[in-house]
């Protein structure tokens, strides 16, 4: 299976999210400039963590225009997993590739730290390796991850599902409803705050999020390799 | 040339911690009386005359870059000035 990580000007999640794929998870992993115009031949796209254009404007709001973004769409469009993480959620949001909008922390403080998280639902394509309910550590590192929707969106997210994770007993950055990251209505996207490629490794503090990668290669293997 | 400024805030139904924020800091220098602060954003344009109607291109600019009307609302004034 081939990974895409996408570099915006400012990533500085990238390297993680390479190692995480090509170290821990043992897959093919490439990095894809934000100047790329194609997609072709990446069966997972990842959009990592940082400070795409230096956060101006908005967290996420200039990174959408890149022409890459245009190809992201499309390989959203036509069912390709993507995972956006931290500024990677960010740009997703703006994107419109998921619904709602990113506020500054509750508190206004830049919070990096361990979270305890609920998977919420193990049904996605991301998720599949988690026990529903279960709690699981994965570190969390942003200023700007008070999620935000109106309640019509809350009620549809609720509905179909889509609320992937949750922040379990404390929530660091009053999101609504405690959301800790979500996927669209087809289930092939993921926007998530909390790092699951900080954490693939026991010395990095937890290996909680190598299930996260791991479901993702056993469902494309499920849909486009057994069944081929 | 047209002279724009463009005026971004987050909605009214929506929480804004700066604002708040402020607004202790300025009740704890006495100033009781003040309700609610609510932090937004500025931005000054200069705009070239065009064919195209800048009303409508400001609301598009607006629209899908200045302002995410997801949280935030918007207004802009826009002023025709003589370039030197």
């Amino acid at each position: 299976m081939k990974f895409a990580v996408i570099v915006f000007p400012g990533s500085n999640c990238d390297i993680d999210m390479f190692h995480a794929i090509q170290d821990e998870l043992g897959e093919e992993v490439e990095y894809v400039p934000h100047t790329a115009d194609s997609l072709e031949g990446f069966d997972a796209i990842l959009l990592p963590g940082g400070f795409s254009y230096g956060d101006y404007l908005r967290t996420g709001a200039i990174a959408r225009f890149s022409s890459v973004m245009a190809e992201v769409v499309k390989a959203a469009d036509s069912g390709v997993p993507i995972l956006g993480v931290c500024n990677g959620f960010q740009i997703l949001l703006e994107a419109g590739l998921l619904p709602g909008a990113m506020r500054k922390n509750r508190d206004l403080a830049f919070i990096c730290k361990q979270t305890q998280l609920k998977v919420e639902n193990n049904t996605t394509t991301f998720t599949t390796g988690y026990e529903n309910g279960e709690t699981i550590t994965l570190p969390i590192a942003h200023g700007e991850g008070n999620y935000y929707c109106d309640e019509e969106t809350f009620l549809r997210l609720k509905e179909n599902n889509q609320i992937a994770f949750t922040y379990h007993m404390n929530n660091p950055n009053g999101s609504l409803e405690n959301i800790a990251g979500i996927v669209n209505e087809n289930g092939n996207v993921l926007g998530m705050m909390p790092h699951p490629e900080r954490a693939v490794d026991k010395l990095l503090g937890s290996e909680d999020g190598l299930k996260l990668f791991q479901s993702i290669v056993r469902n494309w293997r499920e849909s486009y390799v057994v069944t081929a | 040339m047209y002279k724009v400024k463009v005026f971004i805030t987050l909605r009214e139904n929506v929480l804004d911690p700066q604002g708040t924020a402020v607004e202790s800091a300025l009740h704890s220098m006495a100033f009781e009386a003040v309700r609610d602060v609510r932090i937004g954003k500025y931005m000054e344009l200069t705009i070239e005359k065009t064919d195209q109607n800048i009303d409508e291109a400001v609301k598009e600019m607006c629209e899908r870059l200045l302002a995410n009307t997801v949280i935030e609302d918007y207004r802009y004034d826009i002023e025709e000035v003589v370039a030197l």
